[in-house]
């Protein structure tokens, strides 16, 4: 974990010692990472091992379980997340979220993304809104896709459609992280590619953390990789590193497929 | 010696038992001979035995103890004694049921003395049908029981049978509300033809006064308008305006907001309410709220405001509808997906901004339907319109005035003396009728869209 090459130097997130509880059961032990401006960075293991639950205390989703408490310290732009005087709603609006099933709500493709805009009055008019709308849209590569049709509802898309529009969705009210929680599981090879791509085109932009199950995915979309096996990380590194170097001796079970 | 239908049911009940125990201890029997093996297991093989031996004399027994009666009497008017009996009417009937009386030892002797003749031949004719009665039924359940008891071999599938029969039985009883619900429109709707061969359709479904008395109908009596407003004012407005919020924001609350411990009392509560009979929601209607309500429209200087009031009976069924609307809306509210609020407060809404805007959207068309099994509850309903809101039929929107709804004047119509072939009376089936069918259609709707949206997120 004390590899000098891989401090990150422009951290956006930092993670200080974290423990996340469900009640009694302890899901996360004492984690500290860095999540970098400009880079995607992957969470990865085994099923259970607590990346989800880590990811979704980044912006406070925990919250809406009641039994969840999380303990430690987690940054934004080194912000106290978890301090009494930072706005749960504000965060989110700053970090955002795409979850593993596709979940657009039950109403057009426009509304869905001009849900967020419009809760936080981002918008002074219709046609700014309309310019939101479309430049979310055209991030998420599905504007030509749907321009024709941008009253239809957002539930009658095909499932990758579904899930570029939930991260459009998320683009929307310009955040500055994207947090994605496995958003490849529910989809096809193809779309499963398309996301990929978009996630290349993304990066930059913002500081893009993907929980996923799939390997090949985290080597092939990532820069820093982190490896969680029963609710610690294990190792944190580059990608090359993690993939074809790694310190670990349960890491590299792990990724040469002899468990997980 | 009479026909006891419940002691021969009992009887059969332990020829069917003693039939299980024999068929299990034979196919046992057969099962430990070297090298068989029974396909079904022995209670299988009693099962089979005993449902032979009862079902077919049971139903014999519900088909002998409807006819016998009849078969009796018959007898008794072909004996000599009853051909000095009056050729028909009252008297004729009364003599008869005077001697099955005296026959049957219900009475010590017979009032009317004409009948006493009457007594032996039926006490002969009572004895004699129980006899071919039981003697029928007995016979009958031994040879079902014979006829099972010797199919029992080790190959043989008694519990293929068995199940069959039990299938059957639980299609029976689930007839049994469907053929019910076929005779309740049946017999409506042979009143309700006999009501409109004496009063025109339009004049009751379009109509404006009603008036209905007794005798030959007169023209322009019937007229149901001021009736079916009345239903509507109170059950689908009065009562809506009230339940729908609260019933919406008990549901937000409960599954939003409550913690554990509160929902966990709030809940049954809630359904004590809908448990609470109509005709306390009544009289809490007609003595609490009326009379409250004529004071403050009073105070108000509103004109002709009456102790029994439109309003009270609505808002009081707005009341009595509230558990139905809040547990309709608590399940639709439920039944969206945790990751649309999700997706929604990861978007930093509020949990304000996400039921608004997220989850009531979502969730309204179930909670659409619910509303409409609401209304079609609230226009059903009887005893607190009947108490509170009057039986003048006025056609008036003013709601401290007095109104009338279909069911309160079936109430009028069909309570106290009548004779049941006048068309005041009559009135009663067609407004029946009528509200049958718009309750029918009212659920039909409200089913199909509930359905539809459940399907929507499975």
């Amino acid at each position: 974990m004390t590899n000098d090459d891989l401090i990150i130097a422009d951290p956006k997130m930092r993670a200080e010692g974290v423990n996340v509880f469900y009640g009694d059961k302890q899901a996360i032990k004492d984690v500290s990472i860095d999540v970098g401006t400009d880079l995607v960075t992957a969470f990865i293991g085994p099923s259970g091992c607590g990346k989800s639950t880590f990811l979704r205390s980044l912006n406070r989703m925990n919250d809406t379980v009641a039994s969840a408490r999380v303990t430690g310290r987690i940054e934004l732009d080194g912000e106290d997340i978890y301090a009494p005087s930072m706005d749960v709603v504000q965060l989110r609006a700053r970090v955002g979220m795409v979850f593993q099933k596709p979940n657009p709500f039950p109403k057009s493709i426009y509304d869905n993304v001009a849900y967020g805009s419009r809760i936080h009055g981002l918008a002074a008019n219709k046609a700014d809104l309309d310019v939101i709308v479309e430049r979310a849209l055209t991030r998420a590569g599905l504007w030509d896709e749907v321009k024709d049709r941008l009253g239809e509802s957002g539930t009658a898309l095909s499932g990758g459609q579904q899930q570029r529009l939930c991260i459009a969705r998320a683009i929307a009210v310009d955040p500055e992280v994207i947090l994605m929680d496995e958003p490849c599981s529910a989809l096809d090879p193809i779309a499963t590619a398309k996301i990929e791509e978009l996630i290349h085109e993304l990066r930059g932009k913002y500081a893009i953390v993907i929980v996923t199950h799939n390997m090949q995915q985290a080597a092939r979309v990532s820069q820093r990789t982190a490896f969680f096996h029963l609710g610690t990380l294990v190792e944190y590194g580059k990608t090359t590193d993690i993939f074809t170097n790694p310190k670990q001796e349960r890491t590299k079970d792990y990724i040469t497929g002899r468990y997980g | 010696m009479t026909f006891n239908a419940a002691a021969l049911l009992l009887l059969i009940g332990g020829l069917a038992l003693i039939g299980w125990l024999a068929g299990r201890a034979r196919s046992a029997l057969l099962a430990g001979r070297a090298g068989t093996r029974l396909h079904s297991r022995p209670q299988y093989h009693g099962w089979y035995v005993a449902l032979w031996l009862f079902a077919p004399a049971a139903i014999f027994l519900a088909v002998w103890s409807s006819m016998s009666p009849a078969l009796i009497t018959n007898a008794v008017l072909a004996s000599p004694e009853a051909q000095s009996l009056p050729a028909f009417g009252f008297e004729r009937g009364a003599m008869l049921s005077d001697a099955r009386a005296v026959a049957q030892g219900k009475q010590a002797a017979v009032r009317i003395a004409e009948a006493a003749p009457l007594v032996k031949p039926y006490a002969d004719a009572t004895h004699r049908y129980a006899w071919i009665g039981i003697a029928a039924m007995l016979a009958l359940a031994l040879a079902g029981g014979l006829y099972a008891f010797t199919r029992i071999k080790p190959d043989f599938r008694a519990r293929t049978r068995v199940e069959r029969i039990v299938m059957a039985l639980l299609l029976i009883a689930s007839l049994v509300a469907i053929l019910t619900t076929f005779g309740i429109v049946l017999s409506l709707l042979f009143e309700s033809i006999r009501f409109f061969r004496l009063v025109p359709a339009t004049e009751l479904l379009f109509g404006t006064y009603w008036n209905p008395q007794s005798g030959a109908p007169q023209p322009g009596t019937f007229g149901g308008i001021p009736l079916f407003w009345g239903t509507v004012l109170i059950g689908a407005i009065i009562a809506m305006i009230v339940a729908i919020p609260i019933g919406m924001m008990t549901a937000v609350y409960l599954t939003q907001y409550a913690a554990p411990t509160v929902r966990k009392w709030v809940k049954p509560c809630l359904e004590i309410l809908a448990g609470v009979p109509t005709v306390v929601y009544g009289y809490f209607a007609a003595l609490t709220v009326a009379p409250a309500l004529r004071n403050f429209a009073v105070m108000l200087g509103v004109p002709n405001a009456s102790t029994e009031s439109a309003l009270a009976a609505g808002i009081v069924m707005g009341v009595m509808i509230i558990p139905f609307v809040s547990s309709m809306a608590d399940d639709s509210i439920n039944a969206v997906p945790q990751a649309m609020r999700d997706g929604s407060l990861a978007l930093g809404a509020t949990p304000n901004e996400t039921i608004r805007q997220v989850l009531i959207p979502a969730a309204l068309p179930g909670v659409m339907g619910g509303i409409l099994l609401a209304v079609s509850r609230a226009i059903g309903e009887t005893m607190i319109v009947v108490m509170a809101a009057g039986l003048s039929a006025n056609l008036t929107a003013n709601p401290f005035a007095s109104v009338t709804t279909v069911t309160a004047q079936i109430v009028k119509l069909l309570t106290g003396d009548q004779e049941f072939d006048s068309a005041k009376t009559l009135a009663a089936f067609a407004l029946g009728l009528v509200l049958f069918i718009v309750t029918l259609m009212l659920n039909i709707v409200a089913l199909r869209i509930v359905k539809k949206y459940r399907e929507a997120y499975e």
